[in-house]
């Protein structure tokens, strides 16, 4: 069988990393550095293949300037591959891209490039144990074949099996790297998402059962609709359980501060920069896609629930106390914005839920690399310990106010267009009840005004705390600015265009429009 | 005519016995003779079993339907031993565990702790049962096919010298496997009495076409009881106290033996009974079955969070999965689970399940006996910086604790759970399928525990683990090819289930 070239890339995008994450783990231990360069460039490798894939689009869009989706069609990838795997479980190694995971399948392998890079400069302390760098870098590179994975998976039950890989070396990641409580924290994050990735067998199997087929794009149209109304019900009830664990969704998110908090940087960045998104890429692309009847009914349920998230989200950060924790617990506000966006059924809401996803992973990811920046160097993430950094560290310090404020939603930084726009498409939706949603979510946006801005003031501001005033070394090392770099440029430059995100959504977002039914 | 090709298999298999014993006997104390003699018997006995299955199905000792008035039989003759395409995957998966507890006996044989010959030759008989059991056609057959399998097994558990914890575990064993045959054995007579056949087919056709069967309350106790005795077999809840205590108290590689082939035998015998003979009475079986099934995977994974002893915790595991096996069978309490379509898939599902679970808990078991040599499994401290000093094994470890528990990296195991799933849901069982998930999380904390347990650094008051045994060539040859086994059938699981589609 011949390959065609983009097949190869999407291929690339899985294949490098395992490779590079078996060579890693498998060089001896005097060769520590090295492994771990080598698992920086397999992870560059992954990230330019991501990057040619758009190429891919462009040559499609020559043929077919406004590519017309028959009614129904709602997957239609650039690029596809289609190979049978296991055929007596339904399972084929059915992999493709489209508008909709594109954009988070970059994110994904530039936020591992970058965290893999920020690991040949420095590895968290992992208490004297037989395990070392390289076997951090081979980790991180297994979960995004994992993450990468899920995002290209055109069958459900091969988007199952991507969805598992991602556990365990989570887990490790955490339990060997993280911070004083960090075999509660990894034991926790393991067992909860667990439970959800299991409801999420169920759900993927009781569709197959009625649908027959494991196909997302088969049953993203003519399939889907088919099933019955009770069948689409519990497949929604179950897929969207399971993914509101891995998002996660108030009230299953405890998971989640323990997590970030304890994990180390590079844990952290990756855990809400990407891991989050599996659940609301999920809930968009499998809950939605195959049982929009389901999604209709269950919808209100989920915008209660998203708007629960943002305002709790956001009071318990005006309560927190701690760096880390704080940012932790705005991922749940920031989540519960996106998962509003999709639990309007409208096209602006997915619009807004797929921007959102990206700001997010951008922002956040920085977040927490400065985080890890300052607790590294101050030795404590306490708030109260904290202040005065601009006087010490100023780069750190306005990097941080940076990324603070692009995070609270700014307009002109990624973080407006996706809260900004649930709003709107709350409110767009119409009827009392959408309509104090948006008002709520809106309170939850200024919310997020609020704490960051306690945490700016806090932190930066002031006469230097004893913590503060000893931190060494103020300034920025080289692989901080190089990792931290894009994700500061790319705040900016998806604040300006949107339309980067959202022009390669449109269409696909349209199409599951089309069959969701809200106008 | 006897079909003496047919029974080759089983010849194989107890010829494997009688050179081990003969060979012990005229060459006494030559360790490497009868583990070599008995080795080869076992691979032999694994190719005569596939080349048993070539040509179709073979059967004999067989009769001509006799005509007990109101039974209507589809089928020309009954045979007590038909050797088809489950005796073949029986046959070979006893073949290949016999072979793998005995590589992994290499230390124990050594070390003089457990005589050899004895030894060796009980395990071939052992083997010549499960072998045998496979492709019994009438309940005597398999009765004692099983009984073959698990009275070699009462010694073998105590045969461990100068230890009060191997004779005990022995005893437990021998009397509650005693009791339990005595209950299937009531119960086939009292299935034989009702219908006047023990004939598994013959006791289908009867139990269908015998209505007037329904009304005598005796018939269903006898169902009840058969199955009953078997579960003890499989050491499924709530007749699985006997367990953790066997398997502690017994040599390392009988533990893995009992863990895997004798529970096979036991599944295997459900299987035949349950979806053979009692075809027309599941809704009498089913629900006990699905109840048995939740009780065995919740008692089981409850029980092993509790627990600080290696092997104690892979046994309370066992019994957890043994739940995991059944559980498929649970879809027959509900009349789409015990449709046409649905029956095939059902049956497909647990020899897959069983067949993942033998491969990842050989390998458990291997990692266990190449880090422990000759010494028992110890508690879970006694781990403790194992990952540093013996990498790869440790790696096998984690492999087959992550395939336990039914997650990547160990991929057999997640697509054991997949299969599960996915048969009872074609079977209309959702709530199962949800309590199977509600249990792989509990599973999934004691797997994490006792994987993480060889990461930990040794506790510097207790010197008595600072060395590590040298793990024996012929363990670490078996754990590698176990490993590969399971890392294989992850990535191509299709081998297994084209293996067990019938």
């Amino acid at each position: 069988m011949m390959l065609e070239a983009n097949q190869i890339l999407l291929l690339v995008t899985l294949v490098a990393p395992t490779v590079g994450a078996i060579a890693a783990a498998t060089l001896p231990a005097e060769g520590d550095r090295a492994a771990r360069i080598l698992a920086t460039v397999a992870a560059g490798v992954a990230f330019v293949a991501s990057v040619l894939l758009l190429l891919s689009r462009s040559t499609q869009a020559l043929v077919d300037p406004v590519p017309s989706y028959p009614y129904g069609i709602v997957v239609s990838p650039w690029v596809e591959l289609d190979l049978p795997w296991v055929p007596g479980l339904d399972l084929r190694f059915h992999i493709g891209v489209d508008g909709i995971s594109y954009p988070l399948v970059v994110l994904t392998t530039l936020l591992t490039l970058l965290c893999a890079l920020y690991t040949c400069w420095r590895v968290p302390d992992s208490g004297g144990g037989p395990v070392r760098g390289r076997h951090l870098a081979a980790l991180l590179l297994v979960i995004e074949l994992g993450i990468v994975g899920v995002f290209l998976a055109l069958d459900l039950v091969l988007f199952f099996v991507f969805f598992e890989v991602v556990l365990l070396p989570m887990y490790a990641v955490i339990a060997i790297w993280g911070g004083e409580r960090r075999r509660h924290a990894a034991r926790k994050f393991v067992l909860y998402t667990l439970l959800g990735s299991l409801l999420l067998l169920v759900g993927v199997f009781t569709v197959v059962a009625s649908a027959g087929t494991a196909d997302l794009v088969a049953l993203s149209t003519a399939a889907g609709p088919a099933m019955p109304y009770g069948v689409q019900l519990a497949a929604f009830i179950l897929l969207a359980l399971a993914f509101a664990v891995k998002s996660p969704l108030w009230p299953l998110h405890t998971w989640l501060p323990d997590a970030h908090t304890e994990a180390p940087t590079v844990g952290s960045v990756i855990l809400a920069g990407v891991l989050l998104k599996m659940g609301t890429y999920g809930l968009l692309r499998v809950a939605v896609g195959v049982a929009p009847a389901g999604a209709e009914a269950v919808a209100p349920v989920l915008g209660v629930l998203a708007v629960m998230a943002i305002l709790v989200g956001g009071l318990v950060c005006l309560a927190q106390t701690d760096l880390k924790r704080l940012i932790a617990y705005s991922s749940v506000g920031h989540m519960g914005f996106v998962l509003l966006g999709i639990a309007t059924l409208t096209s602006v809401g997915f619009q807004a839920a797929l921007i959102g996803n990206i700001a997010h992973g951008i922002i956040t990811g920085l977040l927490f690399f400065l985080a890890g920046a300052i607790k590294d160097r101050a030795h404590t993430g306490a708030l109260g310990e904290l202040g005065g950094l601009r006087e010490t560290a100023p780069g750190l310090s306005g990097l941080l106010g940076y990324a603070a404020i692009a995070s609270l939603g700014l307009p002109g930084l990624a973080g407006f267009w996706g809260e900004a726009f649930a709003v709107v498409a709350a409110f767009s939706r119409g009827g009392p009840f959408w309509i104090v949603l948006g008002v709520l979510a809106a309170v939850g946006a200024a919310l997020a005004a609020a704490y960051f801005m306690r945490m700016l003031r806090q932190v930066t501001h002031g006469p230097p705390s004893p913590a503060v005033s000893s931190l060494t070394p103020a300034r920025l090392a080289g692989a901080e600015v190089w990792s931290w770099a894009p994700l500061v440029v790319l705040a900016l430059v998806l604040g300006l265009v949107p339309a980067l995100v959202t022009e390669l959504s449109a269409v696909p977002v349209e199409a599951l429009i089309g069959v969701v039914g809200s106008p | 005519m006897i079909d003496h090709t047919a029974l080759l298999p089983a010849y194989c298999a107890g010829g494997t016995a009688l050179l081990a014993f003969l060979s012990d006997l005229v060459a006494p104390g030559r360790r490497a003779l009868v583990l070599s003699v008995t080795l080869l018997g076992g691979l032999v006995t694994g190719v005569a079993c596939w080349w048993g299955s070539r040509g179709g199905s073979r059967a004999t000792f067989c009769l001509e339907p006799p005509d007990i008035p109101g039974v209507t039989i589809a089928s020309e003759r009954v045979c007590s031993f038909q050797w088809d395409g489950t005796a073949t995957l029986v046959g070979i998966l006893f073949a290949t565990a016999t072979v793998v507890v005995l590589g992994l006996s290499v230390s124990a044989l050594r070390t003089g702790e457990v005589p050899a010959g004895e030894y060796c030759f009980l395990l071939a008989c052992s083997m010549t049962g499960g072998v045998v059991l496979g492709a019994s056609g009438d309940l005597i057959t398999l009765i004692i096919a099983m009984e073959t399998l698990t009275l070699p097994l009462y010694v073998l558990v105590g045969l461990r010298r100068r230890s009060v914890a191997s004779a005990e575990a022995a005893v437990t064993f021998f009397v509650v496997s005693v009791v339990s045959t005595s209950v299937t054995l009531l119960g086939a007579a009292l299935l034989y009495g009702a219908t006047g056949t023990v004939h598994i087919r013959l006791l289908a056709g009867a139990l269908e076409s015998r209505a007037e069967l329904r009304s005598v309350p005796l018939v269903s106790a006898a169902v009840v009881l058969v199955l009953v005795g078997l579960a003890f077999k499989v050491a499924a809840v709530p007749f699985h106290a006997w367990a953790p205590s066997t398997y502690d108290g017994a040599p390392l590689p009988i533990a893995a033996y009992l863990s895997t082939a004798s529970k096979v035998g036991g599944v295997i015998a459900l299987l035949i009974v349950a979806v053979g003979a009692l075809e027309p009475w599941l809704d009498v079986a089913g629900p006990a079955l699905a109840a048995l099934a939740v009780l065995t995977m919740t008692v089981g994974n409850l029980a092993a969070l509790r627990q600080r002893r290696m092997v104690r915790l892979l046994a309370w595991s066992s019994v957890a999965q043994a739940g995991y096996i059944l559980a498929p069978l649970g879809a027959f309490a509900l009349s789409s689970g015990r449709s046409l379509s649905a029956t095939p898939v059902i049956v497909t599902a647990v020899l897959a399940y069983t067949v993942f679970y033998v491969v990842l808990e050989l390998g458990a078991f291997g990692a266990v006996v190449a880090l422990r040599g000759s010494a028992d499994g110890g508690t879970l401290d006694d781990y403790r910086g194992a990952a540093r000093r013996r990498p790869w094994v440790a790696g096998a470890f984690v492999l087959a604790m992550a395939g336990l528990a039914g997650l990547p990296p160990g991929l057999a195991g997640l697509f054991a759970k997949v299969t599960i799933v996915r048969a009872l849901l074609d079977g209309g069982a959702g709530w199962l399928a949800v309590v199977v998930a509600l249990n792989a999380v509990v599973g999934l904390a004691y797997y994490v525990r006792a994987a993480a347990s060889l990461f930990g650094s040794p506790d510097p008051s207790s010197a008595a683990r600072a060395v590590w045994p040298r793990v024996p060539v012929a363990a670490s040859v078996v754990l590698a090819a176990v490993t590969i086994a399971a890392l294989v059938i992850g990535l191509a699981p299709q081998l297994v289930l084209n293996a067990v589609t019938l």
